[in-house]
């Protein structure tokens, strides 16, 4: 049964829009699970490697620019965004790991998120590539209807799921444990820790980057505040990932409905809609204080704490 | 070079010291708490936009002046500082889990409820303080008659910047003179030494974290006068504060001051010479020279240079 859960999961979730789902509703999936795409990206590098990066914006708007880039200026379809977005991306990952992999915990956490803060501002200033804060519009959508856009998201979550699913079971995986564990004691059972650690940015950042991609296709429209986000796209991954569980394979997926969902009900609630930052914060210091392994990785916990209170 | 670019030239650097003394007030509190505590507070910046939104409050409902609203600001921040320390992030560091950046996240999630609560309580709008001395300056020519150039320095740059002096001096009499100032230093240089000497680690760690906020919640009072006000104000300090850490030497007073004048002076160089919108690029950039050719900061050239400690 436990084997063929996955398969059932995405079996359900690939019949969905032929029951008929309004449009919003299909929104608010495509979102959830291009959300749950880049917190399994987070969750390689961060939960699995070790490296907590602030950054992940970065990524995520080097794709959607690649894309936006391409349909801007060379008048090719915003699609092909996605395949030159894996070249582009993981360059890009390559010279950030060279500066930022030198450094470590907290301070490769800092060092990420400069990265992302410099690329917002090189985008917003660059006006003659990215047309700055006036941001790059898709005119022509592809599909006025959503259900394809789902089927594509649906199909790269798949992909990427089995991708982090076969790493973490290979030995490139056991690396990258051992490198979060203890750093020094890897390097010194002849783990080339720089070296992994780059394999583990730079496909974070790829996985990333698709989902960059395929934003700018699906939204239309891309600018500097939006993909380069602090707050709603470097912090909010780390939540999906805190909140679902830290280095589990479906931790990001159950993270990201989550905080989709609770954001949609925040944003619904008239009065407090604009408090939803602070709810979110709140829920980020609750989580890390009580549950610092998130819900699927304290599920022992969790099921303790229920259980006595059951026994009171 | 023409009179008229040495002009331009001086005076960026003048209003780079300046801006550079107010952001080493603002990195001391973060080497401070990182020194002692070993973690980085990311809400730091928005520690400061606390502060400033107080002077802002004072100002308008009291008519407080900004420079005074420095003794409300800086213990109310204090108490919001242990109050944090005590009850937020001392417990989350005996948390067992996965990720020891935990702390780190902690803060950001502190950062994000305080910036929200002040666009819940102000309103997004932008903020000022209109005092009468805004636009006063002193020039050069009023003390020098003949000079062949002319030079101008705000007057409220000059006060923020002259008390920011003021504030780290008695910083530096307290860490160096004062009993609590030489536990705190002992605590940072190494928690189970200063432990196993009888000082109450755990205390030190709750008056750092205070003492950090209150130095940043002064900045902010200092800062209100030249600069407007909004909620989302405190992340791009958080940043400046940090870049001025790694740059100065991790836990290093003395090296927070120098970079934060580097840093300044640097700013204000690509302000003038490269364009308005660079700027912050302008601050990065030293920050990743910082860490590829000096990753021990200024402090470590310092220490090979056999000069100072």
């Amino acid at each position: 049964m436990k084997k063929l859960a996955p398969a059932l999961i995405i079996a359900a979730l690939a019949m969905l829009p032929l029951i008929g789902l309004n449009t919003y509703l299909l929104h608010i999936l495509i979102i959830t699970i291009m959300w749950s795409i880049i917190g399994m990206a987070w969750n390689l590098l961060g939960g699995f490697c070790g490296q907590v990066s602030f950054g992940h914006a970065a990524f995520f708007g080097v794709g959607a620019y690649t894309s936006g880039i391409l349909y801007h200026k060379l008048g090719l379809s915003a699609w092909w965004g996605m395949p030159v977005s894996i070249v582009v991306v993981a360059l890009f990952a390559l010279v950030i790991g060279f500066i930022c992999l030198r450094l470590r915990g907290p301070f490769f956490a800092l060092g990420t998120l400069a990265v992302g803060v410099i690329l917002r501002i090189t985008a917003e200033n660059l006006t003659g590539i990215t047309e700055g804060n006036l941001g790059i519009m898709i005119r022509e959508r592809t599909w006025v209807d959503k259900t394809w856009y789902f089927y594509i998201i649906l199909t790269l979550a798949v992909l990427v799921f089995i991708l982090i699913k076969k790493i973490i079971g290979s030995k490139l995986g056991y690396y990258f444990v051992a490198i979060r564990e203890d750093q020094d004691a890897a390097e010194s059972l002849g783990i080339d820790t720089t070296f992994y650690k780059t394999i583990a940015l730079c496909l974070s950042a790829v996985i990333t980057g698709l989902a960059g991609a395929f934003y700018t296709s699906y939204m239309g429209y891309i600018d500097p505040k939006v993909v380069f986000a602090l707050h709603d796209i470097s912090i909010v991954v780390i939540m999906v990932v805190m909140v679902g569980g830290v280095a589990t394979y479906w931790g990001p997926i159950i993270g990201s409905a989550i905080m989709v969902l609770l954001a949609e009900l925040i944003r619904s609630i008239p009065k407090l809609g604009a408090a939803h930052l602070t709810l979110f914060g709140l829920l980020l210091i609750v989580i890390i204080i009580f549950l610092p392994n998130g819900i699927i990785g304290d599920i022992p916990k969790l099921k303790r704490l229920l259980g006595f209170r059951k026994s009171l | 070079m023409t009179s008229v670019q040495l002009e331009v030239l001086l005076q960026t650097i003048i209003s780079g010291i300046f801006l550079g003394g107010l952001y080493a007030l603002l990195a001391i509190g973060m080497t401070l708490i990182m020194g002692v505590m070993k973690i980085i507070n990311l809400a730091h910046g928005e520690l400061m936009m606390v502060g400033m939104y107080i002077a802002y409050a004072l100002f308008s409902y009291f008519q407080v002046d900004p420079y005074l609203s420095v003794f409300i600001a800086a213990p109310v921040l204090f108490g919001l500082g242990v109050i944090l320390q005590k009850f937020l992030i001392n417990p989350v560091m005996k948390v067992e889990s996965i990720l020891p950046e935990n702390q780190v996240i902690l803060t950001v999630g502190i950062g994000m409820v305080l910036a929200n609560l002040a666009t819940i309580f102000f309103a997004s709008d932008y903020r000022s303080t209109p005092v009468s001395y805004a636009t006063k300056a002193w020039y050069l020519s009023d003390f020098w008659k003949s000079s062949p150039i002319e030079l101008s320095i705000s007057f409220p740059w000059s006060v923020s910047f002259l008390i920011a002096l003021l504030i780290t001096a008695i910083l530096w009499f307290f860490l160096t003179k004062t009993d609590l100032g030489k536990s705190i230093r002992a605590t940072a240089q190494d928690n189970d030494a200063a432990l196993l000497m009888g000082i109450n680690v755990n205390r030190m760690r709750v008056i750092t974290f205070g003492l950090g906020s209150s130095l940043v919640g002064a900045a902010g009072c200092l800062f209100i006068p030249i600069y407007y006000l909004y909620p989302d104000i405190g992340g791009q300090f958080t940043l400046i504060a940090f870049v001025i850490t790694i740059l100065g030497g991790l836990g290093s007073t003395v090296g927070a001051i120098v970079g934060g004048l580097i840093l300044g002076i640097f700013e204000s160089l690509t302000a003038t010479y490269v364009g308005m919108g660079w700027a912050p690029v302008g601050r990065f950039i030293i920050f990743i020279a910082a860490l590829i050719f000096i990753p021990g900061g200024i402090v470590s050239l310092f220490r090979k240079l056999r000069f100072g400690r």
